[in-house]
């Protein structure tokens, strides 16, 4: 548990829950990125607009971010770009066929206690689970 | 355009606690999914902050009969659990032990110009295109189907799904 970052990770969740909070208040919309994005594309253009607007603040958000703290953004891991693309390839069009990934069924969907968020969360972080576990012993314990 | 404002706002905000909580580096995410080896337990106090807050105020805004800028409030009531459900979430899952990035995060990401980031990016959208065309084929056999011989087009559907539903084992076989 070296890596342990509780107040950081805390704050985060907090900032993560006031924003679906501003969407669902202002739009009456649920923030699930899979699904905003896949809306932003496939949507009518009236319809698709604050998607893109939503993904630009993302973006915006990243690189203000990333000008204060880059070490944030630090890619330290074993992973090769094979694995990184064919992960996701099963991120893509696993969301599409689930309905939804860790902020549409892992935070919004469990603060409303829906039950197929629930099942989707401790679903994906289960597969999660086994991957990496799996990945290590195939990567020789060096994960 | 007020819409969007918002939404720029919402955006704004989310990346920002993804990135202080951690979910930009994937190093964090497959620490996270490692339970059998070094733990590391901070996404779930990513995920409890952002439940707390929501859980509360999602009750509060829901007493409203309207959003401020919109008609009406878009929130999924779907209860039923089903197999794509399922089936996706496990897919979705294992593509997040394997690189370390769910959605949001991966788009986030872009701003360092990484090739991690740009790749799963293009792959993710790579994954959603496949599942559309899949989605495309497969009513496309069913009203087949429902016009001609079923075997058939039964088969034709099975071969239009087959290898989108597990990529790697299809680069494999191939």
């Amino acid at each position: 548990m070296e890596n342990f970052t509780p107040y950081a990770s805390l704050a985060g969740g907090l900032l993560i829950g006031l924003s679906a909070t501003v969407l669902l208040l202002f739009n009456g919309r649920v923030a699930g990125i899979s699904g905003i994005v896949w809306g932003a594309v496939s949507a009518k253009k009236d319809q698709a607009f604050w998607r893109w607007a939503f993904l630009a603040g993302l973006l915006a958000g990243g690189a203000s971010m990333m000008a204060l703290t880059p070490s944030l953004f630090a890619v330290t891991y074993d992973r090769t770009l094979p694995m990184v693309i064919a992960a996701g390839v099963f991120v893509g069009f696993g969301v599409r066929l689930g309905s939804g990934c860790t902020s549409g069924h892992g935070v919004c969907g469990l603060s409303r206690l829906s039950p197929r968020s629930l099942v989707a969360t401790l679903t994906f972080i289960a597969t999660g689970a086994i991957t990496v576990f799996v990945v290590r012993a195939m990567m020789g314990g060096a994960a | 355009m007020r819409q969007g404002i918002a939404a720029f706002g919402a955006g704004l905000l989310f990346a920002a606690g993804l990135v202080v909580g951690g979910m930009t580096q994937p190093s964090k995410v497959v620490g996270f999914l490692d339970f059998f080896g070094d733990w590391d337990p901070s996404l779930v106090l990513v995920m409890a902050g952002a439940i707390a807050v929501h859980a509360v105020l999602f009750r509060v805004v829901s007493r409203r009969k309207s959003p401020l800028l919109a008609e009406v409030f878009h929130v999924p009531s779907r209860r039923d659990l089903t197999l794509p459900l399922v089936l996706g979430s496990g897919l979705f899952g294992i593509g997040w032990g394997l690189g370390g990035f769910c959605p949001g995060p991966g788009l986030v990401s872009l701003v360092t110009g990484g090739q991690e980031a740009l790749a799963f990016v293009a792959s993710m959208g790579a994954g959603m295109l496949v599942y559309e065309a899949a989605q495309t084929l497969g009513r496309r056999a069913k009203r087949a189907r429902g016009a001609t011989d079923a075997s058939a087009t039964e088969q034709l559907a099975a071969d239009a799904l087959a290898p989108t539903a597990n990529p790697i084992d299809a680069v494999s076989k191939g």
